[in-house]
């Protein structure tokens, strides 16, 4: 096993080669934020929220697909990298409709908790409101386009773990789209194994176990009324 | 095939030649402008005169003076007459280009070949050019071709091809400038085993055409120019990325690697050595993210036209992870050249840092477009001014467009810049693959920058976040600004996500698409700061 030292934060650290940046920080205590990445599965290097800046270089890495190298000198929080992820975090809250109120992940939601950790309270950009839709054809899942972040962890966790490679983006831009099997409602994908672990991997409410979003909640009023004639009329049965 | 038979060709190619050849662009410039009917016309001409003994008429590539086409020229083989030009040549003039052979007057405008638009051209990568048919093998073969890949494979070894094109200091004109001998250096000197060498034909900025021109005019030179660079780094197989929307160029293509392997000059065993290379054409959808080299071998895999950050970088692990060249059309159109002048001709031509010539697509409201291979060290006046002629419209040239949406605008007060990667750097600007558009006084620069960005909104591949919704917000706020909606505070935002998009997107295409905006807002403040609304104070 070979050794490479190197520097982040100012923090000593030494690591095997071959670990990641974002490894490495973990190792010595230290959070890089991240919304595309997921232990276990590939990195893609998308969401650019692990950007670093290294001693030498012109360019911010990102931690997750940068390897260290020995004698590194990383920064992770600088002024630059703090504005840049806040703004990053504001273009995703402004491109999809993250209305945490109405949403079934309030509370346990990787972007609403990165928003707080980097101190993004509002957006400086203007919401565009997409219309997106919501599909649930599939008896125990669903997925709210409107609050997915295009991390793509379904699509690795789907692929890269389950083997069933259900999930696909389509399109490009402002336009892209999470797809499941060729394009079809989801509950119609033979390929789906009803596994469920895109709705473990989703860092957002896009995609969901039925059943437990704001709007499903069932009130059956019948049951009052079946309450007061059995108190009143000793009519146990319905 | 060995030497003497490519000799034999060559010899039995030129003794077919007739003495006057009468040369009708049928490249998509001219084709576009009715060339085809123009070329039957004229042969059925050549009959009706009864010329046919002595004269042929022969599709050629571009020959450059696209804004006049259609051309065609009178050329005598044995240089006992003149070349003659025309230009704008209509179904009419046909008739009286033939008679004038005999002696009559035509109708056609003339052309002046010793107009500036020609006479300050250096052409390599455009040698051939308007001068071959691009459909026949025997014709590139006569004018020398192929013959530098025979005396590669005979007299250099794979070294010492890389060190002379190291030597001849080219780099790589897809617009990076990275230097092209050590990308092949790089490729070469991995482990031996399956290589592969790519041609990046994805040209698809606004106003450029270079490469399509290339490959439709002269398509064998690229051909060899990667044969000669699969040789050098220990490649077998190639494959050309072509989008399209380039019909003519993916035919002639077609074409020419069906001649090629019929004269054994790609397949195996090459001129009778060791050496086996083929080449395979891959279609591209039409992604402006696809010229993005990891996303083109993405595309070439057969899977989505993602780019994935680097490293790994092609040279170490590209197409299905090994090692892989990826050079543009143009880069490789000047290998055939370099190895038969050699590397010092070639440094010799061009500026202590960007050697050789480079060609661009000369568009916008210049009075004279079309396409121009220059020397490096060129100044942009001397190819606005001199050689476009300037642009019609009162007061004058307003700037000048490079690197389509990657690139920036230079303003008319820097025309006396010398065209090399450093100085258009310098000025915000790059390179680039060739596009060159001169914009006039009446252009609105706002404007300018609002069409690339909303370019590249819609080219994103959508991966990363800044580029797939930074675009998005960049072209809504100067709309807003155009539409004199926006405050100072827009502007400040404007340029803030500027640097955000620019320092924080994985590929070139985020990287670069705030460029257009930048180098407006650098030069052209003012046209941004008179559309902004003034504070209002009520709050």
């Amino acid at each position: 096993m070979s050794v490479r030292t190197l520097r982040i934060n100012g923090i000593d650290v030494a690591v095997e080669s071959g670990t990641s940046i974002l490894a490495a920080a973990k190792q010595a205590g230290i959070t890089i934020p991240t919304l595309c990445h997921l232990d276990g599965v590939s990195d893609v290097g998308a969401c650019r929220l692990c950007l670093v800046e290294i001693q030498g270089s012109n360019k911010l890495l990102p931690a997750c697909v940068t390897e260290v190298a020995e004698g590194m000198d990383i920064q992770t929080e600088t002024p630059k990298l703090q504005e840049y992820r806040r703004m990053t975090v504001e273009l995703l809250f402004s491109e999809g409709n993250h209305v945490c109120a109405v949403c079934v992940a309030n509370g346990n939601c990787e972007l609403q908790d990165m928003a707080i950790a980097v101190g993004m309270d509002h957006t400086r950009f203007p919401y565009r409101f997409p219309d997106r839709d919501l599909d649930v054809s599939h008896p125990q899942f669903g997925i709210d386009h409107n609050r997915c972040i295009f991390c793509t962890r379904c699509m690795r966790v789907c692929d890269e773990i389950e083997g069933a490679h259900v999930w696909d983006v389509a399109q490009r831009g402002a336009a892209v789209r999470m797809i499941t099997g060729l394009n079809q409602p989801w509950g119609e994908v033979e390929a789906c194994t009803s596994c469920g672990k895109c709705v473990e991997a989703c860092p957002t409410g896009a995609i969901f176990r039925q059943g437990s979003t704001v709007a499903e909640m069932q009130r059956d009023r019948s049951t009052l009324e079946f309450l007061v004639t059995a108190r009143e009329k000793k009519e146990w049965t319905r | 095939m060995d030497l003497a038979e490519l000799l034999a060709i060559r010899q039995k190619e030129r003794d077919r030649q007739k003495s006057t050849r009468i040369h009708c662009c049928t490249a998509a410039g001219c084709l576009s402008s009715g060339s085809a009917a123009v070329k039957a016309q004229l042969e059925a001409a050549v009959d009706a005169e009864g010329l046919g003994a002595s004269t042929e008429v022969c599709s050629v590539g571009c020959m450059r003076f696209c804004g006049r086409g259609p051309l065609v020229e009178v050329v005598s083989r044995e240089g006992d007459r003149e070349p003659i030009l025309y230009e704008q040549v209509t179904t009419a003039d046909a008739a009286s280009i033939v008679k004038a052979l005999k002696g009559g007057e035509a109708t056609a405008p003339l052309g002046d070949r010793n107009h500036p638009f020609f006479a300050r051209q250096f052409p390599i990568v455009l040698e051939n050019s308007g001068k071959i048919d691009p459909e026949r093998i025997e014709e590139y073969i006569a004018v020398g071709g192929y013959q530098q890949l025979y005396r590669v494979l005979y007299e250099y070894d794979p070294a010492e091809v890389v060190d002379e094109i190291t030597r001849s200091g080219l780099r790589g004109r897809g617009g990076g400038g990275y230097p092209t001998g050590l990308k092949w250096a790089t490729v070469a000197k991995m482990p031996a085993g399956q290589k592969y060498v790519i041609c990046n034909a994805d040209e698809g900025d606004p106003g450029a055409f270079m490469d399509r021109s290339v490959l439709e005019s002269d398509p064998h030179r690229v051909l060899e120019g990667m044969a000669i660079a699969g040789y050098a780094i220990g490649a077998n197989h190639g494959f050309i990325y072509v989008r399209a929307e380039y019909p003519l160029a993916i035919r002639h293509l077609q074409k020419a690697i069906q001649q090629a392997k019929r004269y054994s000059l790609l397949g195996s065993q090459i001129f009778g050595s060791p050496f086996d290379f083929k080449i395979d054409i891959r279609v591209g959808a039409g992604a402006f993210v696809c010229g993005e080299e990891t996303a083109l071998i993405a595309s070439v895999e057969g899977r989505r036209g993602n780019p994935r950050p680097r490293p790994p970088y092609p040279a170490e692990s590209g197409l299905w992870g090994c090692p892989t060249l990826i050079n543009n059309v143009e880069t490789l159109a000047n290998i055939p050249a370099i190895i038969r002048e050699g590397a010092e001709w070639y440094a010799k031509i061009g500026t202590e840092k960007s050697k050789g010539t480079k060609v661009f697509a000369l568009t916008g409201k210049v009075r004279n477009t079309g396409l121009i291979e220059v020397p490096m060290g060129t100044t942009l006046r001397q190819i606005v001014e001199e050689m476009g002629g300037g642009v019609a419209t009162a007061g004058g040239v307003k700037a000048v467009q490079t690197g389509g949406p990657s690139g920036g605008c230079i303003p008319a007060s820097a025309l006396d810049t010398s065209v090399d990667y450093e100085s258009l750097t310098q000025l915000g600007s790059i390179m680039g693959s060739g596009g060159m558009i001169v914009m006039d006084n009446e252009t609105n620069m706002v404007d300018v920058a609002r069409f690339y960005m909303e370019f590249c909104r819609g080219e994103s591949c959508g991966k990363c976040i800044p580029c797939r919704a930074g675009t998005v917000q960049l072209y809504q706020m100067l709309t807003k600004i155009l539409n004199r909606e926006a405050s100072e505070g827009d502007l400040e935002r404007l340029e803030a996500l500027c640097y955000m998009v620019r320092d924080t997107s994985l590929c070139g295409l985020g990287m670069t698409a705030p460029n257009p905006v930048l180098s407006t807002l650098r030069y052209f403040r003012q046209e941004y700061e008179e559309l902004l609304q003034p504070a209002t104070g009520k709050r």
